[in-house]
Parts: structure tokens; sequence; C-alpha cells
């Protein structure tokens, strides 16, 4: 049977211990929280490590404040996806907790575990011998991208689903380092780069998410998978809309698993704003935010109905956050 | 009806508080003083010829203490005597990604597995075959095995019974479709284990298999060693579905390096490996032609398949003829021509899952006879009906039906799903279908005249054992015998002690493949416990002074006696209490080459409907309830019946729509229980299940078999109601949201209104050779008599 590396484990009591740690041990040393992709990676020697940092101390719960929603990146999935409640504003984010992975998955998976999670490929999640078979890739042991062979860079792909919902409600979250805290934007966490895909460096601790959204701002998560009951997804749809009466006054739309980052669709928001959320502007709206996706043929089933299915998940999201709207009137 | 005490109530499994609590050992459980582990060298290179390879690295690492290859296991093997063409490891040509090439034992599995990485093999790289078409083509470089052809051709069977042609001319309406039927694998919850001690000249091997008197030949034959000198146990069981019953190169390597090393030597295979070791579900390409009248009755049948049998023969001869034998067997075909085909490919070898070679020509029967109802504007549920066979006749192919409860099983899954009346909204449809298949196959796996299954009962001071070779897979075999044996002792299942599945210990049974273990071993308990019952009851007969027909044997009880008591008489007067039965099955194939594949001494019948919905823009299938009635002869256990019955809904659910082996580059392109798509507990709908019972005449108190015929109509059922809710058909399976949306947009163009396979290959068929059908009612009188 496949068996984990030997390795040392290492249990700080605070995140700025837990860096110094990181920053000590070097590139030989990872953080694990909850486990639930960590594990069945070092299995596969996709992580070739020899210390673990445990994050079990990290702050867990959800504190809402006006305007804002505080999560302790502690926070399992599962807890997520119950303590947000079935309406308000971060019903989305909620959603997209509630649909990662499998139920026993989200009671060991925590947030920010499933905001760090590592981009997918199915290429590179794979076994060491399956991938000595069929030649190594950039993304670990090689040196060429085996889905898109004449391209220089790594094409794996962002596989988090409360990713581009942080950033539909305007998210931040807060890193902690040898020196201190830092509070980015959840955009700018995100690198278009298989590889290097995160901005965070590799000691920080990411201790908490900041989730930002007005009385007036409905969200929606749909994901696109092959079984309801567990898999990652192949396509989604995060979108927070903000009303003004009938009129949509700001938007947000974020694809999931169609790039190696959270897809922000731009020109769909804009096209969005000022308009009203009718069947006609949602159907233009989402054709509109599918463009930019370019699904590859490395995650399942195909790419072209993976992108076919853009817009159907934007259309869906759209759909399910303006008709959320009936308690706002007046 | 007779009255039974145990026989017919739901009571537990006799494993199932060992298998619940952690106290069942299971094979990779065990872990004896010293054990060596070992992992496998496989080839990386899905067709190559080996030039050289180098262990000396390997061997000199530490924690190392043998390395072995083909060299030290020259000697060929396979399951079937005809297909004697596998190696435990290949020194000369690997044959598909995975193939084992070299195998170490090492103190622990780490250093095993660094050792591997260390052998050194040098290979010249063939081109790979990786479709049946590609099979069918002369082979770029050279064929996949020495033998069959031409090409890559393995086996080729053409079989004609009775006047085909004459059947076609007479019909009104012909129709020709094609289908394909994915691969796709047992994915059984345990992996395969095995570890080996030898000590004193003789090997004893533990193994998680399905047969273990099949791996004790091949083991023999390997080792080069008198079967007496090896000895089989099978383990607590988690699962094979038809992935066990080959003898596996990893069983052979464990006893070889213990031979070597004098310790104990364990293997489990990962996820990954078992991928590999595979003998799954072949893919299978189908064509076939009917004739029918205009009210729907079938004039004529031909049917045509091509299987993609991956690199070896394993049970791929068999599985070949299974393509074509069933399907006389749940509709009356006057005349029938089966040309069927097998291939290989640079694959891990296909072989028998669940169903063996018959659901994927169900799947297509059932649907090519859906689109002739239509064509002729029939209902397909009642044009299947008038087509049905009855009991107690001989097909056209000389299979001897005896009971029959195709008619009840359609009614009662027809009636309380409301198939008939069902309600129209977009998206949502319903689909029938129906199945039958073997209680056992009718023949063994090699030419002999022994028995199939063989029980012995031992009673001492009231404690009773039954020793068989029966190997409990999960199915619930100990279970039945156990029930059997304390039914005609008057007992309770919980009294008998089990001794199963030890080749030293235990009387022959064939194993547990063929839905054969409740027919055959239950029969031969049958018979073991009546001759221990007659000995107890004369025994207590002639202490009460009277005849034994007026002694009363239940509840623990023989006439005046407690069955202990009874037993104390039974010892004085007799000695020793033992007594064995056996079974063999009737000779009833019918007179012609290629007869021993089909016959069974009874069939089950499934009929099923699905109820889903289907949306038109992601093509996604949701699955609202399935009814599903199966004939079973009599439930000895309904609740290990409905069990059955359920994993069968579950595993055909699966096959339907989403699971497949796919191969990329000659790799298989997802060999991990993550990525290769199987439903799980939560992507389960509501199953209803009707127990139909219509008492065979031969199984024992009338069963017959539950663990594979449910399968069968489940994919054909789901691609029926796909299309009721969508008007499309998809004709292959698994039906895969994006082969629905193309489907839809064909439609939405006016082009056919499918997605499937649009032609058949030419395939080198040689000419049919012509079978006489059997007199009609040729077996009323004597099938009266069983």
């Amino acid at each position: 049977m496949l068996r984990l590396p030997r390795f040392k484990y290492l249990r700080p009591k605070t995140a700025r211990e837990a860096a110094g740690m990181a920053a000590d041990a070097g590139a030989r040393a990872m953080f694990v929280a909850g486990g639930t992709d960590l594990f069945p990676k070092l299995k596969r020697r996709q992580f070739e490590i020899d210390t673990l940092i445990a994050l079990d101390f990290l702050p867990r719960g959800v504190r809402q404040g006006s305007g804002e929603a505080l999560v302790g990146a502690g926070t399992t999935l599962a807890a997520a996806a119950r303590e947000q409640g079935r309406t308000g504003p971060f019903h989305g984010y909620a959603q997209a907790a509630g649909l990662v992975s499998s139920p026993p998955l989200r009671n060991a998976g925590t947030v920010g575990g499933n905001l760090c999670v590592d981009t997918r490929c199915n290429y590179y999640d794979m076994t060491y011998e399956w991938r000595k078979a069929a030649g190594f890739c950039m993304k670990k042991d090689g040196d060429i991208c085996l889905v898109a062979p004449s391209s220089r860079r790594c094409w794996a792909v962002s596989s988090s689903d409360t990713a581009p919902m942080a950033i539909a409600l305007d998210g931040s979250v807060v890193l902690c380092g040898t020196d201190g805290e830092r509070e980015i934007p959840v955009e700018n966490l995100y690198l278009d780069d298989g590889i290097v895909y995160m901005a965070k460096k590799p000691h920080e601790v990411l201790t908490a998410i900041r989730l930002r959204a007005g009385a007036k701002t409905r969200s929606a998560y749909v994901k696109l998978r092959r079984r309801g009951s567990i898999d990652f997804p192949i396509a989604g749809a995060a979108v927070a809309l903000q009303f003004d009466g009938d009129l949509v006054s700001g938007c947000r739309i974020v694809l999931s698993a169609v790039a190696s980052h959270p897809l922000r669709a731009s020109a769909a928001e804009d096209f969005l704003k000022g308009r009203r959320a009718d069947l006609e502007t949602i159907r233009e709206t989402a054709e509109m935010a599918a463009r930019p996706a370019k699904p590859l043929d490395n995650a399942d089933l195909s790419h072209f109905w993976r992108k076919r299915m853009v817009r159907v998940v934007v259309e869906e999201a759209l759909h399910r956050a303006s008709d959320q709207t009936a308690g706002l009137a007046g | 009806m007779t009255d039974f005490s145990v026989v017919g109530k739901p009571l537990p499994k006799v494993d199932a508080a060992a298998k619940v609590t952690g106290r069942a050992v299971y094979a990779d459980d065990i872990l004896l003083p010293r054990t060596l582990h070992c992992r496998i060298l496989r080839s990386p290179h899905p067709h190559a010829r080996i030039l050289s390879i180098d262990t000396s690295a390997a061997r000199r690492m530490a924690g190392v203490k043998a390395v072995i290859t083909g060299h030290d296991l020259p000697v060929k093997f396979g399951i079937l005597p005809v297909t004697q063409d596998e190696r435990a490891l290949e020194h000369e040509k690997v044959r598909y990604v995975g193939d084992p090439i070299a195998a170490v034992a090492a103190i622990d599995e780490e250093a095993a597995a660094a050792a591997c990485d260390a052998i050194a093999v040098e290979y010249e790289v063939l081109e790979p075959v990786m479709s049946i078409e590609e099979a069918l083509a002369p082979p770029k470089d050279e064929r996949i095995q020495d033998y069959g052809g031409p090409h890559n051709i393995h086996k080729l069977v053409a079989l004609e019974f009775g006047d085909v042609d004459g059947g076609f001319a007479r019909a009104d309406h012909v129709r020709e479709d094609v289908f394909f039927f994915q691969g796709n694998t047992h994915l059984p919850m345990e992996q395969h284990s095995a570890t080996a001690t030898y000590v004193d000249g003789r090997v004893t091997l533990w193994s998680s298999t399905q047969v273990v008197h099949y791996v004790h030949r091949a083991l023999a034959k390997v080792l080069e060693l008198p079967m007496h000198r090896i000895r089989v146990i099978g383990a607590a069981h988690g699962g094979g579905f038809g992935g066990k019953t080959d003898p596996f190169a990893h069983e052979i390597i464990v006893c070889k390096l213990a031979m070597l090393t004098g310790r104990p030597v364990k293997c489990t295979l990962t996820r990954e490996e078992v991928f590999y070791a595979h003998r799954g579900r072949h893919p299978v390409l189908m064509w076939v032609r009917t004739g029918v009248t205009r009210h729907g009755r079938i004039t004529a049948m031909h049917f045509r398949t091509a299987l993609d049998g991956g690199a070896y023969g394993s049970y791929g001869v068999a599985s070949t003829f299974y393509t074509g034998t069933l399907q006389t067997v749940t509709y009356d075909i006057p005349a029938y021509r089966f040309e069927g085909c097998r291939v290989f490919t640079n694959k891990p070898p296909c072989g028998p899952k669940r169903g063996h070679g018959t659901p994927q020509p169900r799947f297509a029967l059932e649907l090519h006879l859906e689109k002739i109802a239509h064509d002729l504007d029939l209902e397909p549920s009642a044009m299947k009906q008038l087509n049905f066979v009855q009991p107690m006749t001989r097909a056209v192919n000389w299979l001897r039906i005896t009971s029959c409860g195709l008619d009840e099983c359609s009614r009662r899954v027809i009636d309380a799903s409301g198939y008939r009346n069902r309600a129209r909204r977009p998206g949502h449809g319903m689909g029938f279908a129906i199945s039958s298949y073997l209680s056992g196959a009718g023949t063994a796996i090699y030419w002999n005249d022994m028995p199939h299954s063989e029980v012995q009962i031992k009673v001492d001071r009231g404690g009773v054992t039954a020793y068989c070779g029966a190997m409990d897979i999960g199915q619930g075999s100990d279970s039945v015998l156990a029930t059997i044996v304390a039914e005609e002792l008057g007992l309770q299942p919980a009294d008998i002690r089990l001794v199963t599945a030890d080749t030293d210990t235990t009387p022959i049974d064939l194993g547990s493949y063929s839905s054969r273990v409740t027919f055959m071993a239950g029969n031969a308990a049958i018979e073991a416990a009546r001759k221990m019952r007659d000995l107890l009851v004369e025994a207590a007969a002639a202490k009460m002074g009277m005849q034994g027909a007026a002694v009363q044997v239940g509840a623990g009880r023989v006439g005046d006696f407690s069955f202990e008591e009874a037993s104390v008489l039974a010892e004085a007067r007799f000695g020793t209490l033992t007594s064995a039965g056996s079974y063999k099955p009737p000779k009833i194939a019918g007179p012609y080459k290629g007869a021993g594949v089909g016959p069974s001494p009874a069939y089950s019948y499934s009929a099923c409907v699905i109820d889903l919905d289907a949306d038109a823009r992601t093509g996604l299938v949701t699955v609202n309830k399935i009814w599903i009635a199966h004939d079973v002869g009599r439930a000895i256990n309904p609740l290990l019946v409905e069990g059955q019955v359920e994993g069968s809904v579950y595993m055909g659910l699966g096959e339907a729509l989403m699971e497949e082996q796919s191969f990329r580059k000659g790799l298989h392109k997802w060999p991990s229980m993550l990525e290769y798509k199987s439903p799980t507990f939560l992507d389960m709908p509501e199953v209803q299940t009707f127990i139909v019972e219509t008492v065979d005449p031969e199984g024992p108190y009338g069963a017959k078999e539950a663990g594979q015929g449910p399968l069968l109509p489940v994919p054909p059922a789901l691609c029926s109601a796909v299309h009721d809710a969508l008007g499309v058909w998809i004709d292959e399976v698994p039906v895969t949201p994006e082969k629905v949306v193309e489907a839809l947009r064909r439609k939405e163009k006016g082009e056919p209104a499918r997605y499937g396979p649009t032609r058949f290959p030419a395939v080198p068929y040689p000419p049919a050779i012509k079978v006489e059908p059997p007199p009609k009612d040729m077996d009323r009188a004597s099938a009266a008599a069983i």
C-alpha cells in the first residue's frame, strides 16, 4: 500500500511561532491544518517534506459584524457552511464551503486550507510510479507541461470553491509572518501560474478571512462536478450582487476551476452594473462571463464541455442571487 | 408450501458482528513474526521488449532480502487451460503499463519500494495497440501475444441455431443497431493482499481471493510443487465482484519469495496496482439485427460482438461466448446467429466482472428491442413481454430454462412505478428493462468429472461443524451454509461452526464466481445435512422404540432428546459422526463446440424501472428512484438477497452513468478512487426491491442466484429513461453529460438524435457452425421429475 514518508511533526502555539519554524525549516517543511489534501499528496510523493508544522492553534468560528464577517482560518468547512446561515449577504460563502468535497472531509478540512489548496491537474495528482511512467511534469520532478507541451508555464487548475466566493465578497486574508501580520485582498493572494499559484510567502500563516458585503448584497455559488457527493469543481461561478432598488449597483463574478487562479469576469461585471437582473440580461451577462474561461484537458470530463458549461453555471448563480432579493424590497 | 424454521428468515449474517467490530481478519491484517514486505516493479510502457534487467543495485540496498525476476518464475499460467499466457514476472516482453517485471522482499515497504526504483530495465519500446480497430489491423511492430490471430485477434466464434435467413425472410420489419459498452473495473473496497510462509517444505498462502482452488492449481504449476505441499486459505474478504477470480502474480510472487528467504512474505497491492490487476468489464462493440412480425414477435436475430480483451487471455474465451449466449434465455428467439471476436490490446487484462460478458449484450438487446417497439408504434414493455420465454423450455441454443419469473418481475416493477401511466414533464423520464443470469456455470473451468462443490459435516457432543471450500466474499455464502445445515438439523445458524475456504481442511468448492455458491454448495450442504439428520433420527428412534419417520426434528430437539443427547446416542451407535454431500450440475449442454459456456442448472430473472430527471443544459442525469424485482427462486435469507440486489443496482448505476477505464498515451488515465468516478453513498437513489419466488425445481429449497443478475437491467433502463426524458438515444455507456449534450445538439440540428458508435468494423469471422435447435419440449418431462 502507499505509505506516508517519515517526517518530524511540530506543534507551535501561535502563528508567529509557526511562521518562525517554517522560515527556519525552509522548503522541506509544510503546514498542516485539516490535512485532507496534504496527506494523499504526501503518499503520492507530490509533496516531499521532512517536517510538518501543525496549525491546530488557528482560531475557529465566524464573527459577523456590520458589513463584514471574520472567519477564523481554522474553522472547518462544515462549520463555515453551517454558521453562515441560509440567508443574508454571505450565503454564497456558506454554499461554497458546503460544496467542498464530502461530509467527512468537510468535518476535517478548514477554510484556510481550502484557500491555500494546491492547484490540480490529472497529469500531476497521481502516484510517483504513475508520474514516472507518464513522464514527470514541470510541477513535480519534470520540466515540461504534459497538458500543453509547447507551453513554458504550468496549467494546473485552481480548485478552491471558497476562493472565488471570497473574492466575490471583496474578501481579504490576514497573513502572519515572522515579523508581524499583513492583510491583502483575496484576489491578490493568487497568481496566474500552476506552480507558484499563491503570493503568500511560504512561511506565512493564513490566520483569518474577512468578507465584506452591504446589507443589500446577495451572493450565490454554483459548482459543477460529476458527483455531487465528493468531487473537486470542474467549473463553477461565485457571484455577489449589490442591489439598489431593482437595479444591480455592484457586481462581482468569479469563475472557479477554469484557470490556474480564480478568474474574475470583469467585462460581464461592468455590463450588469446599472441594469435590472432580468432573464435576458442574465443570459447576456453569463455569455460575457464565460468568454475568458479557457479550460484545458487536465480535469474530469472534456474541456469542450467544461467551456460550454461556464455560461450555464454563471447564469444559474446569477438567478439564485437575484432570486434571494425578495426580502430586500423597500 | 413447506414450513421452514430458519430458511426465508431475514437473519443477520453469521459474520456480521466480526466485520463491524473489526474482529474479522482480512488478508492485510495478517502480520506474522519476521514478515518481509514485498513490492513489485511494473512496466511503465504499454508494449515493449525487455532487453535487460539489472537488479544488482537493488540487491545491495539496506534491508533488501531477495529480488526476483521472470527467470525465477518462468512457468506460464492462466485461469483457462487454453490460455496459459501469463507469467508472474515478465522477463521477455511487457504488454501493458503495470505488467509485473521484478519483485523485492525487504524488511519494510519503504525499503522494498526504494529497491524497486533502483532496478534498471532496458526496453525496446513497441507501438502500443489501444483499440479494437487497431487490434483488427496489421500490427505496426509485432503482435501482443504469439497465439490467436490474424493480427491481434485472440478468439473468433460463429454459431448459428435454426433457420436464421428464413426467420429474417418472414419478418415484417428488420432493424439494425450498433452499441458500445465501455470497460470498467470492480473497485472493491479491499485491495488484493497475500501473505505466504514456507515451513518444512510446505507453502501456505493467505489471500484475498474468490477462488482458493484455482489459486492452488496455479501455484502448483508455477512453483512446480505437488498440490499437497501447498495450502491456500481465503482470508476474510473485502469484496471481489469478479476481480479476484484469477490467480494473480502477487500471490505466486510472495510464495516464491517465502521459499527463497524462509520468512513470511506479504504483499498488499496499492489502489493503482488494483487498477492494473483489473480483469474487469470488457469494452464491447456490438451490432444487432432483428426481424419481427408486425405485432412485435421476434422471428430471427443476428448478434455480433467485438471485445477489447486487454493484454492477456484471462477468462476471455468464456467472456466472448457469454456475449452471445444469454440473449435466448429471456426472449424466445426462434433462429439465432452469433458471431463473437476478442482482441488483444495493450491494456490491463479484462475478465469477469459481475455479470461476466452478459451486461454488454443485455444493454444492446434491451435498447434495440425498445427501438423496434418505437418503429412499430408498440408499447416497449408490452412488446418485450410478448416475447418472454416460458418456464420449462429449451432455448434455440439448447440452454435449459426451468423456473422463470420474468412476467411476475415485470408486472411488479411496472405496477409499483406507474411506468405505463407516467406523467409527462420536460426532462423527466422512465425506462424499463429486464435480464437473466446463471445460477452457476454448468461446467468447471478445467475439464473434470468431479463434483463442483462438496460439504462435510461433523457432529461431536452436540457441536456441529460444516466444512466447505466455498469462499464468502461478502455475498453471505457462509451464512447460507449455516442456514441450510441449521434448517435440516433443527438448529439456529449461529449453532453451526464453519470451516471454509481452506484447501487443507475443507473439501472442494470451485469458488465464488458465476453466482454458483448458494446453488451448488447449498445443494451439497442439504445432502450432507440430511445424511447426518438420518443418523441422529435413527439413533433417537431406536432409543424411543419408534420408527424413524415418527421422530420430529426441530427447535434444538430430535424426538424426545435434546440435540446434544441425540448426538451422543448416535455417536455411541455409529462411531464418529460425519457425513458428506456433493453437487454436480446436470449435463445439459447442447451438442456443439462451445456449448459449455452458457448452460446453468437454473437462471435468475430481473426487471427494473428507473425514474430520472435529465438536465438539457448540462446533460447531467439525476436518478430519482429505481424499482427492481428479482426472481431468486427462493430467498434463503431475504435480507441477504436484498443486499445483493441493491448492491447490483448500485454497481449497474455506476457503469451506466460514470465508470470507465480511460487511457491516454497507453496509460490508464486515472487509476485512483477519486479520479475514477464511481457513485458514493450520497449518489445512491432510493431503491425499492421486490423478491419474486418461483421455487426452482433444482435449486436448494428452490433458490437461484441473486448476486449478479440484478445489475444487468440497470444500464439499459437508464438509457431508455434518458430517451424518455430528452428524446435522444445514448447508445453507449457510461452516459456522461457531454454525450447527452452532444446528442441534444445533433437533435437540434436535425441530425440523428443519438450518441454512439455508427459502424461495426469488418471482423474476419469464420463460417458459422450450424446447429439444429433442440426439440422444443425436450425437458418438460425430465424437468418435472427433478
